[in-house]
């Protein structure tokens, strides 16, 4: 049964086939009944019934009005603490809203709670929260999975249908593979579509703002609504955004699609190997032309990855100190101690170990061993895709190289942790827009997800090939 | 091993981390793992290479340089663990 979508929620309202209040209580009790998930950090039914009662008396129309939407717990919100799912931010209470949560607010959609993910962020399974793991609805009994991550909470959150959408931030993966291991459609847009204002910064050149929801169509009319110039984000791109939704055709005979070998990985599971296959065939058969492309660096992305995000987060993590906001230690004989303590006591495992090695590969004496080295590995990575788009209109891969694996699984071999990103991260250097979508099942019966890959800015080819393959599977 | 006990304490105390034995021990041998994987990218040739850091492909424009008075002070020092008359406090830095 498929569930409702935001497209038929949004004429439900409209010919008051349903109230605003019917809707979000309907959503309330199935956010309580569903607790044990764990997938939000802060989630109070008086917060959203007061929410609810001032939607009641405002008679403007609004895009979005009375749309249950869940928020990751990055983007800051003056009405909910946010606290990047780290101790250093326990208590903190924004005074200002993030740029993308402002839009959703002004288009009138209901926040129904902060969804939990990993610190600061930097995880692939939503289990470097302070505030425990989130479980993946699909899980059977006794048997936990994660939800993939970092935003495992807002996948989640869509996939027990306890909301209509859900914001998410996509910094090597982060909405895409656990948009796949929950069966949901996650979108990264291009670097720079939505402004990073307001979103607790992990690594700045990477960060970008997306979102989860239950079908291409509802994932369209979102990100229409949190894209956007902000003057406050010194790399917003000025451009026009398109009504995606209105646009959406998925006639795509003609195009060509781009399919890199290099995404044929040993160990990768058959059953990822075959939803791929499948894919290409779908689309052969819709017209479009089919063209081996090489994107010959791919190997090296993640490597370059794992030296250029510690390095911001190193610098951009410098922040928390115990002195302007958050937590601060107890043991505070002298500054420098304060600070010290203050880290080590609030920040978790996966966190300081990525502080530690980007402050060493920005060290006096290895930057340009491995800082600089990456970031010139980085520009051959986007070159390969720059190449392979004068001959392909859009490419397509699988999302992770597995189906959502047991909680706890790989927590102690940080390398291993990292390969979960192997099809995600060089889009994300490249800063391309890129969709998962779920296409297929594996043996136990988990989604598995195909992605599609666009140019920059060209989020609407991204949502023609994804609703075309999506309205072929169902 | 690139990393040893020397150059973890400097790292992190270049973080402003302070470590116990049992975690420099681990970071030791996590750092080390990471390092030695991450040196593949040695097999690229890099050169004559540019470095990129801005991956944007639109122009991004510049505001204009002019001050704005937010008056906002209060808001600032709203969740500080602690403040003084208008100031963040902190532990006393000169005896």
């Amino acid at each position: 049964m498929p569930k409702s979508s935001l497209k038929q929620t949004l004429q439900d309202l409209d010919t008051k086939k349903i109230s605003i209040r019917e809707l979000n209580q309907d959503y309330l009790k199935r956010i309580k009944e569903n607790e044990n998930l764990n997938v939000f950090i802060y989630f109070s039914e008086d917060n959203v019934l007061k929410q609810i009662d001032n939607l009641e008396n405002d008679n403007s129309a609004k895009k979005l009005k009375g749309i249950p939407i869940a928020i990751k717990d990055l983007f800051c919100t003056k009405s909910m603490p946010t606290t990047a799912a780290s101790k250093i931010l326990e208590n903190f209470n924004p005074t200002y809203e993030s740029f993308v949560t402002q839009k959703l607010l002004d288009e009138g959609s209901i926040f129904v709670g902060k969804t939990n993910l990993d610190e600061f962020a930097m995880g692939s399974a939503t289990n470097t929260s302070f505030f425990g793991n989130t479980i993946n609805p699909l899980s059977k009994e006794n048997e936990p999975l994660a939800p993939g991550g970092s935003s495992g909470g807002s996948a989640a959150a869509v996939a027990a249908d306890l909301c209509l959408g859900a914001t998410g931030t996509d910094t090597g993966g982060s909405i895409r593979q656990p948009a796949s291991f929950c069966g949901v459609v996650g979108i990264k847009p291009t670097y720079g579509l939505c402004s990073r204002w307001g979103i607790a910064a992990f690594a700045s050149s990477l960060d970008q703002a997306g979102i989860f929801s239950h079908n291409v169509e509802d994932a369209s009319i979102l990100l229409q609504s949190i894209a956007g110039f902000d003057q406050r984000d010194s790399t917003s791109a000025k451009v026009d955004i398109p009504n995606y939704f209105e646009n959406l055709d998925d006639n795509l005979n003609g195009k060509t699609v781009g399919i890199p070998k290099e995404y044929s990985i040993d160990g990768t599971p058959m059953e990822i190997s075959q939803i791929w296959e499948d894919a290409i065939k779908v689309l052969e058969k819709k017209g479009v032309k089919i063209k081996n492309i090489s994107l010959p660096h791919t190997k090296y992305a993640l490597p370059t990855y794992y030296i250029i995000a510690p390095a911001e987060a190193s610098s951009n993590l410098a922040r928390y100190d115990g002195v302007k906001y958050g937590f601060r230690s107890d043991e505070i004989d002298s500054l420098d101690e304060m600070y010290e303590n203050t880290r080590a006591q609030g920040f978790g495992r996966e966190v300081k170990r990525r502080i530690l090695i980007g402050t060493y590969v920005l060290s006096a004496g290895y930057y340009d061993a491995y800082y600089l080295k990456a970031q010139k590995v980085r520009k051959l990575i986007a070159d390969d895709f720059n190449k392979a788009f004068k001959e392909c209109d859009f490419i397509v891969t699988p999302t992770a190289p597995s189906a959502a694996f047991p909680l706890n699984e790989k927590q102690n071999d940080p390398i291993k942790m990292y390969l979960n990103d192997v099809f995600t991260v060089p889009a994300s250097l490249a800063g391309l827009p890129g969709i998962s979508i779920p296409f297929g099942k594996d043996k136990n019966n988990l989604p598995l997800g195909i992605q599609i890959l666009g140019k920059h800015f060209d989020e609407q080819q991204v949502f023609n090939a994804a609703v075309s393959l999506e309205r072929s599977y169902e | 091993m690139k990393i040893d006990k020397n150059t973890i304490n400097k790292i992190a105390r270049l973080s402003r981390i302070k470590l116990d034995d049992k975690e420099s021990e681990d970071y030791i041998n996590d750092l080390n793992s990471i390092l030695n994987w991450v040196e593949q990218l040695n097999e690229v040739n890099t050169e004559n290479v540019e470095p990129l850091s801005i991956i944007s492909s639109s122009i991004l424009p510049k505001r204009e340089d002019v001050s704005k008075d937010t008056n906002s002070s209060e808001e600032i020092l709203e969740n500080a663990p602690d403040k003084l008359e208008g100031f963040f406090a902190v532990p006393k830095v000169v005896e």
